[in-house]
């Protein structure tokens, strides 16, 4: 409930008369504001406004009561203070010394005009370009430095790139596992369904198996790590950029690419062939139980139909395309953290950025490699 | 002696831990209605905690905490959103949210509660980066785009924007230059006198308590003694002699001679 306050006009004396009172406070501006932009304002007349009848007074009451003097007094009006209480004084004085500021207008963002709209565009455009060119560069420097190395292999940090084999790669065993089973068994399902039409059940195996292999396996191992592996990746890095860590590093001579990039990169291009492989077996077994239950093919049977689907070149097909897949992921994952900016707020975009960025990434380079082995009739 | 209702805050016996380490121990006190109190204690001895608490962001083990008359850690949700009304909060960096612009900030507990025309809040949030000494320009800006002080700053303005009776702030002159440091403890001492503020003030900063203070808080040994800076200067604890009387305590106080007469 609004406070009551009022503002009442009348003439006296050839005068006008704004008679202020109630509680002047920021509760009953609403109403105050409505009021005093209804009153009807003369042009070149003596105004006084009298504040006998104000009983509380805040900066908001202030402000509105030195806004409608300064509204009179630009229209030629001669306005006075009367019957003041001495304790708003200070108040009033300090409003109108520094707070009796207009509003400055709002500038119109420039997107909401055609114009805009297509500048935006291009600006986007050249955003995405320049980022391009910006991870290309970064490339470049971890290969440099992924150079120095083999000339004096003493400086890889052993124990950082186990560390992050066992982050990346042991711990992400369970939730890539069972994803795999799943995918096995949806694929063996759906792919039964469509066959059984032709009564060519038993060619479920050859499609689990080729498509596992050389696709599914690889590509949702790699989905999977670049959004628990390549946020974390941002996330880690950022956090540090915010606290300056990276920037103590430089000082104390470490270069934070050999210390911090370089462990994650190896450690990923290490372990996700070997998760490919293990989301492969997993992925097989789904299919196989799901063929055992619905297709009635038991598990011999479904091991000899799988050596005449596949040769050991589907496995490698699939598992080849996994160090490319981690360096795209270990990559984006440092650039974006080293890109953070000292707040928080930029750790949370850019690690969204990373995520979508390595995914986009893997899922063209999938598509490359798919023309390359169709080239190369693989 | 002064009445209840001359006291805004008043803690009894307020028992803080956390884990098995107690930070208060049976606490009490109060503070009067349009005076300066300073908060000061050693590092971990739980002054924020202490700001915490009585704003009711922190739950102590036990105790009473009345601010304005009004039972902290009892209210119903409703009573409660009307005591924030009542005060407002400076914390450490500003805590602006990030994603709104200076004025946005300041027009947040405006547009929450009061629903105010569009114009009436912008004519209110540049009165309000006026009186804390913004250039009218920091409206529009983002609070990434302030320097530490700016920010400061503009936490006030937002902790300002409803009128509050109650000012708290959290070390509002840490990390600022000693320039912008006195400066902000003229405006607080400006505000304060004109707004006929009670401010809780939380600080390391001895300028600022001999600047600002009407009386000081001293935690020490997880009690709280309280008085005005004449009498901690008597004072023979080891802790308050050796902070009022080191060398810059000794400092700051013939700076506060200086700036008297």
């Amino acid at each position: 409930m609004a406070p009551a306050a009022s503002i009442l006009a009348s003439d006296e004396q050839g005068e006008l008369v704004l008679r202020a009172e109630g509680e002047w406070l920021v509760a009953s501006a609403r109403e105050l504001d409505r009021r005093l932009n209804d009153l009807d304002l003369p042009q070149g007349r003596q105004v006084t406004m009298d504040l006998g009848g104000v009983g509380r007074l805040d900066s908001t009451g202030a402000l509105l009561l030195l806004r409608t003097e300064q509204v009179l007094a630009g229209r030629g009006n001669h306005v006075e203070f009367a019957n003041l209480p001495a304790h708003f004084a200070p108040l009033l004085e300090q409003v109108r010394t520094r707070g009796l500021a207009e509003p400055l207008p709002h500038p119109v963002p420039s997107h909401h005009t055609f114009i805009g709209f297509v500048a935006r565009i291009g600006n986007v455009t050249l955003d995405l370009l320049g980022r391009l060119k910006d991870i290309l560069a970064f490339t470049g420097l971890v290969t440099e430095t992924a150079a120095k190395l083999l000339v004096r292999p003493s400086r890889l940090r052993g124990v950082a790139t186990l560390v992050q084999m066992e982050q990346v790669g042991l711990n992400a065993l369970p939730i890539v596992g069972l994803l795999s089973f799943l995918i096995g068994v949806v694929m063996a399902y759906q792919g039964a369904d469509q066959l059984r039409r032709f009564g060519a059940e038993i060619y479920t195996v050859n499609l689990l198996g080729v498509s596992i292999l050389r696709e599914l396996g690889v590509l949702l191992s790699a989905i999977i790590i670049a959004g628990r592996s390549g946020s974390a990746f941002t996330a880690q890095i950022g956090t540090m950029q915010v606290n300056e860590e990276i920037d103590a590093m430089r000082t104390l001579g470490l270069d934070p690419v050999e210390v911090l990039v370089l462990p994650r990169l190896f450690g990923l291009a290490i372990t996700l062939p070997l998760i490919v492989f293990y989301a492969d077996l997993m992925g097989l077994l789904g299919g196989a139980l799901m063929s055992w239950i619905v297709l009635d093919i038991n598990i011999p049977t479904f091991i000899s139909q799988l050596h005449g689907a596949i040769s050991e070149g589907t496995l490698w097909v699939g598992v080849v395309k996994a160090p490319f897949f981690a360096a795209i992921i270990a990559l984006i994952g440092c650039y974006e953290g080293l890109n953070v900016t000292r707040s928080a707020e930029s750790v949370g975009k850019l690690t969204t950025q990373s995520v979508v960025e390595s995914i986009f990434f893997v899922i063209v380079t999938d598509a490359a490699f798919s023309i390359i082995f169709s080239v190369l009739k693989v | 002696m002064a009445s209840d209702s001359d006291f805004v805050i008043r803690v009894r016996d307020l028992i803080n831990a956390f884990g098995t380490q107690v930070i208060h121990d049976r606490v009490d006190l109060d503070v009067k209605r349009g005076e300066v109190i300073g908060i000061v204690g050693g590092s971990g001895t739980g002054k924020s905690v202490m700001l915490r608490t009585v704003v009711g962001l922190n739950a102590p083990v036990s105790g009473n905490i009345e601010v304005l008359g009004r039972d902290v850690l009892h209210l119903t949700a409703d009573q409660r959103h009307d005591l924030e009304t009542h005060w407002g909060v400076l914390f450490q960096d500003g805590a602006l949210f990030s994603s709104l612009t200076v004025a946005q900030n300041i027009e947040v507990p405006l547009r929450e509660d009061l629903k105010l025309p569009e114009r009436l809040m912008a004519e209110i949030a540049a009165c309000k980066i006026g009186m804390v000494g913004l250039p009218p320009d920091a409206g529009d800006k983002f609070p990434a785009q302030l320097s530490g002080g700016m920010r400061k700053r503009a936490g006030l303005a937002r902790a300002l924007a409803l009128d509050p009776e109650i000012l708290f702030l959290d070390e509002p002159t840490a990390g600022l230059d000693p320039i912008a440091a006195a400066a902000f403890d003229q405006l607080i001492k400006d505000l304060q006198a004109s707004l006929g503020l009670t401010v809780f003030l939380v600080t390391h900063d001895l300028d600022s308590l001999f600047a600002i203070c009407d009386r000081v808080a001293v935690l020490v040994d997880k009690k709280i003694k309280v008085g005005t800076l004449d009498e901690h200067l008597r004072d023979d604890h080891p802790w308050i002699h050796s902070y009022f009387h080191g060398p810059r305590g000794r400092a700051a106080h013939p700076a506060e001679n200086a700036r008297a007469r």
